[in-house]
């Protein structure tokens, strides 16, 4: 295909761009509409420029504090945390999927699968309900910081027993990686739905909120500790891209080219619990963007682990912000749980995939 | 110059490797022969460094393993296996370029890129730069996995810790040919053979007799974790040999072409 002859360098520059149009689209729809010279207005103003001319954004009757007026309010504290959180979340979600899938040397495992997410929303539905009464008053200092630790612990504890029960001598087993998943999560949703049952908390007792994940929460602080959660995640799996490749060839093969591979199986579950707890401990769960976008980018060009981190970061970011802009729409001035148009657009992958994994038996690799 | 010293590997209570000790030295091939079951995997896993023995020790150029890095020793010492399972599309490149991995941190410098064209082009696989590894025959892929294992030891190795600077550099081939067909088996032994000029210890696991036979230069025979015989070949090759190891009746014939002989086998009188 003439796509894979497309250098690396070329699609990142695209995929930048691409980004950059969503954020800006993203930002503009919704219940109340932007228009683009406002955003460029409120963004120049932002950053230090001029206020918007007089009578821009300023709703009759109402005009804003300190010089800004109610839509300049809404696009700065509402609207742009919330497609910069939905970037963040789409970049870390998809970078992970691509370390999963580097990992277990294959291309169906995400971290919704193997049970990050889910131990992550559990570790963060505890936080939530339990957190006062463990921590008292602490809790409200802490509240931001406690809730991606836990989110942490659980995602990590989860994801390591799926890895644990499917890695048989060295060798995934897809069959148990699939089942030990199903388990995994099932025990994580049911403990986070015990959580939401008895919680006081009207957002915590939100099931949809857990399951399907919303980005309606997003603000500056949670926003800011996703973002450099994620960034630095990224930067660090890049490190280990070239370990990564090697790995594709097996454990002993990896070892033979100086690969440390029990180390770096233990780093990357690590750092893909890290990425992907940060943020669903903000969003809740949001499945399948792990697992579309480095399939299409494989598809699009290439399986090595460089292209596939930096790519994944920039396409995750461009589909859950296209995914959170169509939630948002569909049934405006309301908005769906992101995870509904997340499942609806990677169920069909996801099961296309398993297709082919059947067929691989016969025929000798996924994209063969 | 490799040395295996009384090299004992267990697998819970089960000895596979029991008791062995041989050296290697650079500028002949090597070939360990034996019936399957009899260790030799675990043989050139435990000398590779891939799997740690139960007791004994090996030493690279009079450097113990146990003590060399495993970056260190991995920019000397590459092994091929037989073809790894890949399931992902890379290219040919980037396969060819993983040799290099052990010699750069980040981004691959001239010298690995110039490497890994001069690999390419010795084993004659330019064609296939810029391919997916996914779409190549069999024997193609046997050519890209043989680059990337050259381009790993290709030049003379600089300084590394714990290895005395002026060593020579180690390719071990785990039956390497046993999933191509004859015309490749042969291409690619004689370009294996062709290492042995330089300063390389090259040592393979065969399973057929005949081509260990011609391209050998000493055969090491193994059986049940133990080296039952070792020695120059053609000379160490006779028909009690190759009946005390395969327990097959067996018989040498001379090839009017060759030096070397042909081995026959008569299943039948095999009790």
């Amino acid at each position: 295909m003439q796509l894979k002859k497309i250098p690396f360098r070329v699609y990142y520059i695209v995929l930048g761009l691409l980004l950059l149009v969503s954020l800006i689209v993203s930002a503009r729809v919704g219940a109340v509409p932007i228009s683009y010279d406002h955003i460029f207005y409120f963004l120049r103003h932002a950053l230090g420029g001029s206020p918007a001319p007089t009578g821009i954004g300023s709703v009759a009757g109402f005009p804003g504090s300190s010089g800004t007026s109610i839509e300049e309010q809404l696009f700065l504290q509402i609207r742009l945390p919330r497609v910069l959180l939905c970037a963040f979340t789409g970049a870390a979600l998809s970078v992970s999927g691509a370390l999963m899938q580097a990992l277990f040397r294959n291309p169906i495992v995400e971290p919704g699968l193997v049970g990050t997410s889910s131990g992550a929303a559990f570790g963060a539905a505890f936080v939530f309900v339990m957190g006062k009464s463990l921590a008292g008053s602490w809790v409200d200092a802490l509240g931001p910081f406690l809730l991606p630790v836990f989110a942490f612990i659980g995602g990590g504890l989860a994801t390591w027993l799926v890895y644990r029960l499917s890695n048989v001598f060295g060798k995934v087993n897809v069959n148990t990686l699939l089942l030990a998943g199903i388990a995994v999560n099932a025990l994580a949703a049911g403990g986070t739905g015990f959580f939401s049952y008895i919680a006081r908390d009207p957002q915590a007792r939100s099931i949809v909120f857990w399951n399907l994940g919303t980005l309606s929460g997003a603000d500056w602080t949670n926003t800011a500790i996703v973002g450099v959660a994620t960034v630095s995640g990224i930067f660090l799996s890049l490190f280990y891209s070239r370990s990564l490749n090697a790995l594709l060839l097996g454990e002993a093969e990896a070892g033979y080219l100086g690969v440390r591979t029990e180390s770096l199986k233990t780093r990357i579950l690590l750092l893909n619990t890290f990425l992907v707890a940060v943020a669903t401990s903000v969003v809740g769960v949001i499945g399948f963007v792990g697992l579309i976008v480095p399939h299409i980018l494989r598809l699009l060009k290439s399986s090595d682990n460089r292209f596939l981190i930096i790519g994944s970061a920039l396409l995750g970011a461009i589909l859950l912000n296209v995914a959170d802009m169509l939630a948002r729409v569909i049934v405006a001035p309301s908005e769906f749980p992101i995870g509904v148009v997340t499942a609806f657009a990677g169920a069909p992958v996801f099961l296309f995939l398993l297709i082919r994994a059947n067929r691989q038996q016969q025929k000798g690799g996924f994209y063969a | 110059m490799l040395e295996i010293r009384d090299l004992v590997c267990k697998v819970g209570s089960r000895t596979i490797v029991d008791g062995v000790s041989l050296s290697f030295d650079p500028g002949r091939l090597h070939v360990i022969v034996g019936p399957n079951g009899s260790g030799k995997s675990t043989l050139l896993k435990a000398f590779s460094g891939e799997w740690v023995p139960s007791s004994g020790c090996v030493t690279y150029d009079g450097a113990d393993l146990a003590r060399i890095g495993k970056l260190s020793i991995a920019r000397r010492r590459a092994v091929m296996t037989q073809l790894p399972e890949l399931h992902f599309p890379l290219s040919v490149d980037e396969i060819v370029m993983m040799g290099r991995y052990p010699h750069f941190s980040f981004s691959p410098a001239p010298n690995d890129r110039a490497i890994c064209a001069q690999v390419m082009s010795h084993l004659s696989i330019q064609s296939l730069s810029g391919r997916d590894y996914l779409t190549l025959s069999g024997g193609e892929r046997q050519r890209v996995q043989f680059a990337r294992a050259l381009a790993q030891i290709w030049e003379a190795p600089h300084l590394s810790a714990g290895l005395p600077p002026s060593g020579s550099r180690y390719l071990f081939l785990d039956e390497p040919v046993s999933s191509l067909d004859i015309h490749y088996q042969h291409q690619f032994l004689q370009l294996a053979r062709d290492l042995v000029k330089e300063n390389i210890v090259l040592i393979a696991i065969l399973h057929d007799l005949n081509l260990a036979l011609h391209y050998a230069d000493r055969m090491i025979f193994m059986k049940q974790g133990r080296i039952v015989a070792e020695g120059a070949v053609p000379g160490i090759v006779t028909p009690a040999l190759i009946r005390e190891v395969f327990d097959i009746e067996a018989r040498l014939l001379e090839d009017p072409e060759s030096d070397t002989p042909v081995i026959t086998f008569n299943h039948s009188s095999n009790g």
